[in-house]
């Protein structure tokens, strides 16, 4: 794995100040809090952070899959010079599948259990290349199933004649069928077991080196993260608290939170005490002015309640925004705060998820 | 000596195969394992989807009979129990299993399946007595009634819900939770909280765990004796650390190098093809399961099905790459006839 540096290489995907909220009956809830990055030609970004942080909320907007109530407030995400954002829904389905494909959560269910696969892929590409010969279009397929490491008669066969792993390569070449140049993937071993979840994952690093595509790789496996993703972005909260090579990720964490994910990590090496971390974060309608993660935050200083620190660069593409780089002197003489048990309305962000469901008990 | 609690020999389960001539799958073949009455402790079945772990689970909860074997508890055979003693069964043997959206009711208020749980075994007709076993057993799990009884399920998350669940089962003061992957469900950063709850739980109240799960570092962390099953017969069992630091089988070895590893410098080394699904299940019927994907087979695992060789007290495999015995007897005739 090479050094990666911004200048060198070409952006394929640009998301800038992207905000998304959800309206529920008492103000919206934030669950993407503007923001800006970027993946380069060519590699995998880790999108990683609990559930409710907003990692899968960023893959919809970018895809511009965001269901009412939920809503793309402002901010841009641009694809080889066209703004998703902007798009109609016309537009839209000629870009999608040929600029940015979709893997999604649990993708092998995903699949239409009375479609042949052969079916089900040509689709995809007759759809957005118009008709060919038929012959022409079976090797096309084969060469996709090939590719992805599955024997040809998957070619004729139904969903529910294949494997959990199967299902899902078979999902891995839908997605590269048209050579889109960025593949979001959320989660997309999630539901398999670790050897199937290696072949599946090996599958898309191969498919990866191959056709030089780029990805973006959600999930909160770190184990899996650090074995395919070049760079990883950290949310909490809506947030971005950290952009980071992988390597530097797992070395040497700058945010507290990043810190935290790294301890959390289960390990097969050694026994030790589980470490148990309180799911408590601030009611997302209503952050606190200061810092997302205060509340949770183990350094958690007066500095961190007062001003909102902004994310820059401390090591050779490594971001964070944490007010123990970002001010240090500041930071030093601030007085330090305990962890809150339960900050001010404190629920959890799953809670807060619940709420926008328009059955909900408004008096919970 | 320790008093066995449940003890379970030899139970094979075997599905289909029956009057309409189907194939017959064995879910389960040949597993023993008993539970002692004290120290309480955690008992992991591993293995991936297809194992038999699940399985296992529902012939322990009684929702399935055995094929042939017995389940003893208390002395009790439970398939031959009376209904006074199935009773007391089914409240002293609890299960948590792995989806906590699907177990509750939407309908009701999640107080409900506490209630439910009081009223069905009767542990009071009192109504504040009721209130304060629950309350109770919330405190257990680190939760409040307050917060949590009046609400609806969709208004709990996953983690919450799966507490609750084991609240329950608590409440009812068991002395075995089958717990069937009660975490994988359950975001990452709570999953530790709930491991916790089952270690607290097994130290400080003295309830046993059958934990069944696919995460091996999870059950490495939290559990006492492990049982590694591959197609419904045990691979490897021993003493949790003993087994997955040290691991005998090809198949559990193979597990154990699949697990990523958090450090993005020690990544996956060999390319892994897996064999044909038909392949799999139906090419070693007599013996050795693993006989297609074993990189060290050999022609006597297609014979019959390795037994269990001891590698060092509390860790066992079922590999001929262990028959030291067998090794050790050829060598003696080879020298008697030399």
């Amino acid at each position: 794995m090479q050094a990666w540096s911004p200048n060198e290489k070409k952006v394929v995907l640009d998301v800038d100040e992207l905000r998304v909220h959800y309206a529920t009956p008492r103000g919206d809830v934030i669950a993407v809090n503007g923001i800006s990055f970027q993946v380069f030609q060519g590699e995998t970004v880790g999108l990683v952070g609990e559930s409710g942080c907003g990692k899968t909320t960023t893959a919809m907007a970018i895809l511009r899959m965001v269901q009412p109530p939920g809503r793309i407030v402002s901010g841009q995400a641009t694809i080889e010079a066209t703004d998703l954002v902007g798009l109609d829904e016309k537009q839209l389905r000629n870009l999608r599948w040929n600029k940015l494909a979709l893997i999604p959560q649990g993708a092998m269910n995903s699949l239409n259990p009375v479609m042949r696969i052969k079916n089900q892929l040509g689709d995809a590409i007759t759809t957005h290349e118009g008709k060919m010969p038929a012959e022409q279009l079976k090797q096309r397929i084969l060469e996709l199933l090939n590719q992805v490491g599955l024997p040809g008669r998957v070619y004729n066969m139904y969903p529910h004649e294949l494997s959990g792993g199967m299902k899902q390569r078979v999902c891995v070449a839908m997605a590269i069928a048209l050579n889109p140049p960025l593949i979001i993937a959320d989660e997309p071993t999630s539901a398999l077991d670790v050897v199937v979840q290696r072949v599946v994952a090996q599958t898309l690093l191969d498919v990866k080196a191959r056709l030089g595509v780029s990805m973006i790789l959600i999930g909160h496996d770190m184990g899996l993260q650090a074995q395919l993703v070049d760079r990883i972005i950290v949310m909490y909260a809506g947030n971005i608290v950290e952009i980071a090579p992988v390597r530097n990720a797992f070395k040497n964490p700058l945010h507290p939170y990043t810190q935290l994910l790294i301890a959390a990590i289960p390990s097969i090496k050694e026994r030790k005490p589980l470490h148990v971390t309180e799911g408590l974060t601030h009611d997302l309608r209503n952050p606190p002015p200061g810092c997302a993660f205060q509340f949770r935050c183990p350094h958690a200083r007066e500095i961190c309640r007062a001003q909102c620190p902004q994310l820059r660069e401390y090591a050779p593409s490594q971001l964070t925004a944490c007010h123990i780089y970002e001010n240090a002197a500041e930071y030093e003489r601030s007085a330090p705060i305990a962890v809150v048990s339960a900050p001010p309305a404190a629920l959890y962000a799953q809670d807060l998820m619940k709420d926008i469901d328009p059955h909900a008990d408004a008096s919970a | 000596m320790p008093t066995p609690l449940l003890e379970i020999s030899d139970a094979t389960k075997i599905y289909g195969g029956g009057r309409f001539g189907g194939k017959a799958v064995v879910a389960l073949q040949g597993f023993n394992l008993t539970i002692n009455e004290k120290p309480a402790t955690i008992t992991t079945i591993a293995g991936e989807s297809g194992s038999g772990k699940t399985t296992l689970a529902n012939v322990v909860l009684g929702f399935i009979n055995l094929t042939s074997g017995q389940i003893i508890y208390e002395g009790v055979n439970i398939e031959n129990m009376t209904a006074q003693q199935k009773q007391q069964y089914r409240r002293e043997v609890q299960a948590v299993f792995q989806d906590p959206y699907e177990v509750y009711n939407p309908f009701y208020r999640v107080k409900h399946i506490f209630e439910l749980a009081i009223q069905r075994f009767k542990l009071t007709g009192n109504k504040t007595e009721g209130r304060d076993m629950i309350e109770d057993a919330l405190r257990v799990v680190g939760m409040r009634g307050e917060e949590v009884l009046e609400k609806y399920p969709h208004q709990l998350s996953g983690g919450q819900r799966q507490r609750m669940m084991v609240a329950r089962a608590y409440m009812l003061k068991p002395r075995i939770i089958v717990a069937d992957e009660p975490v994988s469900m359950v975001d990452a950063s709570l999953r530790a909280m709930i491991l916790d709850i089952m270690l607290h739980l097994r130290d400080d109240y003295g309830i046993s765990f059958l934990y069944i799960t696919h995460d091996l570092s999870t059950a490495y962390q939290i559990g006492n004796d492990i049982h590694i099953l591959y197609q419904g017969q045990v691979a490897e069992k021993g003493d949790t650390p003993k087994v997955i630091e040290n691991p005998k089988h090809p198949y559990v070895q193979l597990l154990i190098n699949s697990i990523p590893v958090p450090d993005p410098d020690v990544r996956w080394d060999t390319n892994l093809r897996l064999p044909s699904e038909e392949e799999m299940r139906s090419k070693a019927a007599s013996g050795c399961r693993f006989y297609p994907r074993c990189p060290y087979h050999m022609d006597r695992c297609l014979e019959a099905l390795p037994p269990l060789y001891a590698i060092e007290s509390q860790h066992e495999a079922a590999c001929y790459l262990y028959d030291d015995a067998h090794e050790l007897a050829e060598t003696t005739t080879q020298r008697r006839t030399s």
